[in-house]
């Protein structure tokens, strides 16, 4: 006989049965030292910037000196000057990128490849070491400026002043739209398209009336995210030491009127602003645009018209002239590495090995130093974003969205923001039992660079997580392995490409990190390669050795990123921001 | 089959669930659970999806902890026990092979964790995978294998380590139909071969009833029913389990009384004239008394198509027009509208060619007493 079990009037559970909690000890543990570290290295600087800038006399808060900045003319200068740069850099930008993108989306020719590829380079390399060599290219001595000058007889020189930063930034930055752009040109459904020259549009009128409205959105995002990393740039300011803009008065106010000068905080804090409204900005677009890439079905192959013939000739032309010119720069850099005489001249009137002498041999330091400091950034960055993403996605602790937000912020800060809340808050802590300020050793650079290049890390751990279902580890558990050898023996195996990858961009990019480092140098010695090539690049004498340094920085960067993008497993580029 | 191996060295485990409770935030998964399973028990819950028999199985596991209750092994509580000291074996609905280890890595996977010696795995991992039918393909990776293969390597890897327990997770639910008989068949029989208690979980009835020494049945995180394959379908506990398993019709009427052992239900709706009468065998209904209302329950394969006035005698008979007939070959799925409304599903065997049989013709239909399951009345979920 069967037993129906009589559903009415639920037994209730016999008293003295233990009501569990599903909160993990062990997750609520590392979540808190997570936390902890998070706190001290990322919510305590930029609450320091804040509330100093924010702190009027008699400690009560205030806007009074967010007011005050509005009155001071050398600041309205360098807002205006940042604004301006920012407004420049996008305008050319835009020139250069859209007919690239445009041409790369919709045509196939021989050499596409290799143009996509090569328009990504400036992308990963600082903009401050194209800087090193374009008064050398385009300055009133430079190599185009000679050939015009020769050739058409014009004269100008447009490396002059906030010129020179508008075309070094906008020659670094317009990938940035290059890449929105095509990624939304050829996620524009083909059917759509069709579906407007059945209406009777075509040409001119397609375009505008069906392909713009669907790419804006993209080009936008791009544009912004364009604007943002000109505002933040410094390292070209002080390249080209043309100093009144935003991020460069921060610096100069922090380190020659001093640490407790409020302004420099009320810049920093002008600087959050406009960055973060863009961040904002470009998130709700992106957020908006849902519409332009839905596609349903078999789309067309990426690609699009072939190209033969002259036409394919004009196409690859075209790139190869926007590509050249935006190379410029960093071909001038290998050149000048080795030129012991360069004035007045196309090229090099003689050449040298010796400023590559002087930075291997004579002043190995600075190299030395990068590496360290990055290495221990990474390795420290990518602890600490796996923990993060295993806790956000496998965590049985409540709150542990609040890591991610934190660890996230970091994105939407300017380095030197980053720098000027480090020393605010460290520079007055000792290591225990000495008189050494913490922000005078070098960890504190390798905290800066690893809180700087988190969301990076973050992002990497999260995708190669998210790849590992979590019945894998269900099923070591039941297989008699405990959590951490089931981490060991199958989470960690499975994730380790995409987390190094990970790894690997906070070190390329700690490598060639200009605007927090050069707020926290305190001494030569400890000075990264990036502040050397700033130091170097000051005295007509240094030049070369800047270059050099410039070389070492395009090698480091160039095999960093075709490593992580072995790692990651993708043909693309695994980091856009 | 293959020779005796150390699998089959295997001691099988008595389960026992007390008062499982467990919630996901607001919605209550599993509701007072109470239930044991005896040793090399092949035992199913059954249900449909979020009815909670995977957080039970889950809960068995380890992999969840009950919010309250107790889990017992061979009467010893587990509780608190991780999933890697229960000694159980487990295959996941997606099969949750490790994608970076081999064919041979996966299956060693547990006797490396027992830090069983190098030798012993070698010869351990073989067998298993001869058990399975998979031997030679040690070297390869998961990726490079079938889905039903990729089945079987879950399956060794489960048994590998002679566990008590064998927990199965909808593990037929992505084969392709035809496979999933075949390993339907093979996975009773390895079971039968190791003895091991086994609890399956699925939301296939087929499965369920094939498989099972004894069913519980699963709804919105409580027991339904608990019985042998014969008992849940011939005679569900309530309207719920009936149209679970199998399908069912469900007809509202009123005992009137009782002559020697059939009891006389009338219907509301059904007769020729109005309501009809129906027989049902009082053994297999017991506890109904005259007066009461219950709910009249018929499977659709236990209608009869009957030819009219060669039945004048019998009093099980249900008249009414046929709406719907689909012809599936071996049975004519059909739909008969009875007289004061109400649709009866009929399954009819033997259509060959009835004349009757069409779209709009009246027909009559005969149901034997010992098929009339009475069910006491309850609101439609």
């Amino acid at each position: 006989m069967s037993i129906p079990v009589p559903q009415q009037a639920p037994v209730r559970a016999p008293v003295g049965i233990r009501w569990r909690t599903s909160v993990d000890p062990g997750h609520a543990a590392l979540a808190l030292v997570l936390l902890l570290i998070l706190g001290v290295f990322v919510v305590w600087p930029i609450a320091a910037v804040l509330r100093v800038a924010l702190t009027g006399a008699d400690g009560g808060m205030t806007l009074a000196h967010l007011f005050r900045f509005f009155e001071n003319p050398l600041y309205i200068e360098s807002l205006t000057n940042s604004l301006l740069a920012g407004g420049w850099v996008v305008v050319i930008g835009t020139v250069l990128a859209l007919p690239l993108a445009f041409v790369v989306a919709r045509y196939d020719f021989r050499g596409r490849m290799l143009v996509v590829t090569l328009s990504t380079l400036p992308l990963v390399l600082p903009p401050f070491v194209g800087a090193i060599a374009l008064t050398q290219v385009f300055g009133r001595a430079g190599t185009i400026t000679l050939l015009l000058q020769d050739l058409f007889g014009l004269h100008v020189n447009i490396m002059e002043g906030l010129r020179g930063i508008i075309l070094a930034q906008a020659l670094h930055f317009f990938p940035f739209i290059f890449l929105t752009v095509t990624a939304a040109l050829m996620n524009v459904d083909r059917s759509l398209e069709e579906m407007g020259q059945m209406m009777g549009a075509h040409g001119w009128r397609l375009l505008r009336r069906v392909v713009f409205p669907l790419v804006l959105p993209s080009y936008a995002a791009g544009a912004l995210l364009t604007f943002v990393k000109a505002v933040d740039d410094i390292g070209t300011p002080f390249i080209l030491n043309f100093k009144n803009m935003l991020g460069p008065q921060a610096y100069l106010r922090i380190t020659t009127v001093g640490r407790d000068d409020v302004d420099g905080y009320v810049i920093c804090v002008i600087m959050v602003i406009i960055s973060i409204a863009c961040v904002v900005a470009s998130n709700w677009i992106v957020s908006r645009r849902e519409y332009a890439t839905l596609q349903t079905g078999a789309r067309q192959p990426e690609g699009g018209k072939s190209l033969a013939g002259w036409r394919s000739s004009v196409a690859l032309g075209t790139c190869a002239a926007i590509l050249g010119i935006s190379l410029l720069p960093h071909l001038g850099v290998i050149v000048m590495s080795f030129s012991r005489v360069w004035s007045l001249t196309y090229l090099p009137s003689t050449y040298t090995l010796g400023h590559y002498a002087e930075i291997f041999l004579r002043a190995p330091r600075f190299i030395l130093n990068t590496l360290t400091y990055s290495v221990a950034a990474a390795l420290l960055g990518v602890v600490v974003a796996a923990a993060i993403a295993y806790l956000l996605q496998r965590g049985r602790v409540p709150g542990k969205g609040l890591l991610d937000a934190i660890a996230m912020m970091p994105i939407a800060l300017p380095g030197v923001v980053i720098g000027v809340g480090f020393l605010r808050v460290f520079y007055t802590m000792t290591l225990p039992g000495t008189e050494t300020s913490l922000a005078s050793t070098w960890a504190i650079f390798v905290l800066a660079y690893m809180v700087r290049r988190l969301p990076y890390a973050l992002r990497a751990s999260h995708a190669a997580l998210h790849q590992v279902h979590s019945s894998l580890e269900d099923a070591a558990a039941v297989a008699g392995a405990p959590r951490v050898r089931a981490f060991r023996r199958v989470v960690l195996p499975l994730i380790i490409g995409g987390v190094t990858a990970g790894g690997v961009l906070i070190f390329i990019t700690a490598a060639v990190e200009f605007s927090t480092t050069i707020t926290l140098v305190s001494r030569i010695e400890q000075s990264p390669l990036s502040y050397a090539i700033y130091i170097y690049s000051q005295s007509p004498l240094g030049r070369g050795a800047a270059a050099a340094l410039g070389v070492v920085a395009i090698v480091i960067v160039a095999l960093g990123t075709y490593l992580a993008n072995r790692l990651s497993g993708r043909g693309r580029m695994a980091f856009t921001l | 089959m293959a020779a005796p191996t150390p699998i089959t060295r295997i001691r099988p485990v008595e389960v026992e669930l007390r008062h499982l409770h467990r919630r996901f935030h607001d919605m209550v998964a599993v509701h007072d659970l109470s239930l044991t399973i005896g040793r090399g028990e092949f035992f199913t819950f059954l249900g449909p999806s979020g009815c909670g028999k995977t957080t039970t199985l889950r809960m068995i596991a380890g992999l969840l902890l009950p919010d309250a209750g107790e889990i017992l092994f061979d009467g010893r509580p587990v509780t608190a026990t991780p999933p890697w000291h229960r000694n159980i074996g487990m295959v996941f609905q997606n099969y949750a092979l490790w994608p970076h280890m081999t064919v041979y890595d996966n299956v060693a996977f547990g006797l490396v964790e027992r830090k069983v010696a190098r030798a012993e795995i070698g010869s351990r991992v073989e067998d298993a995978l001869r058990l399975v039918g998979l031997e030679g393909l040690g070297h390869r990776l998961p990726s490079q294998l079938s889905g039903g293969q990729q089945q079987r390597v879950a399956l060794a890897r489960a048994i590998v380590v002679q566990p008590g327990l064998l927990l199965l997770d909808e593990p037929l639910s992505n084969l392709d139909a035809r496979l999933r008989v075949q390993m339907r068949n093979e996975l009773v029989k390895l079971q039968r071969q190791l003895g091991i208690t086994t609890i399956y979980v699925t939301h296939d009835q087929d499965e369920a009833l094939m498989l099972s020494t004894r069913i519980a049945v699963m709804h919105r995180g409580r027991l339904m029913q608990l019985g042998t394959p014969a008992e849940v379908y011939e005679r569900p506990a309530d309207i719920f389990v009936a149209d679970f398993l199998g399908g069912a019709n469900f007809l509202q009427g009123t005992v009137r009384g009782r002559s020697g052992d059939r009891l006389v239900v009338a219907l509301e709706t059904g007769g020729a004239n109005g309501a009809a009468q129906l027989h049902a065998s009082a053994s297999r209904n017991p506890g109904f008394a005259p007066g009461e209302s219950v709910t009249v329950c018929v499977r659709p394969e236990a209608l009869e198509l009957v030819h009219d006035g060669r039945a004048a005698d019998d009093v099980n008979l249900l008249r009414g027009t046929l709406r719907l007939a689909n012809y599936l070959g071996s049975v004519l799925a059909s739909e008969i509208e009875l007289p004061g409304g109400g649709i009866l599903r009929a399954q009819i065997a033997h259509p060959r060619g009835d004349a009757r049989i069409a779209e709009g013709n009246p027909v009559t239909l005969r149901v034997a007493p010992d098929d009339v399951l009475l069910l006491r009345p309850q609101t439609p979920s």
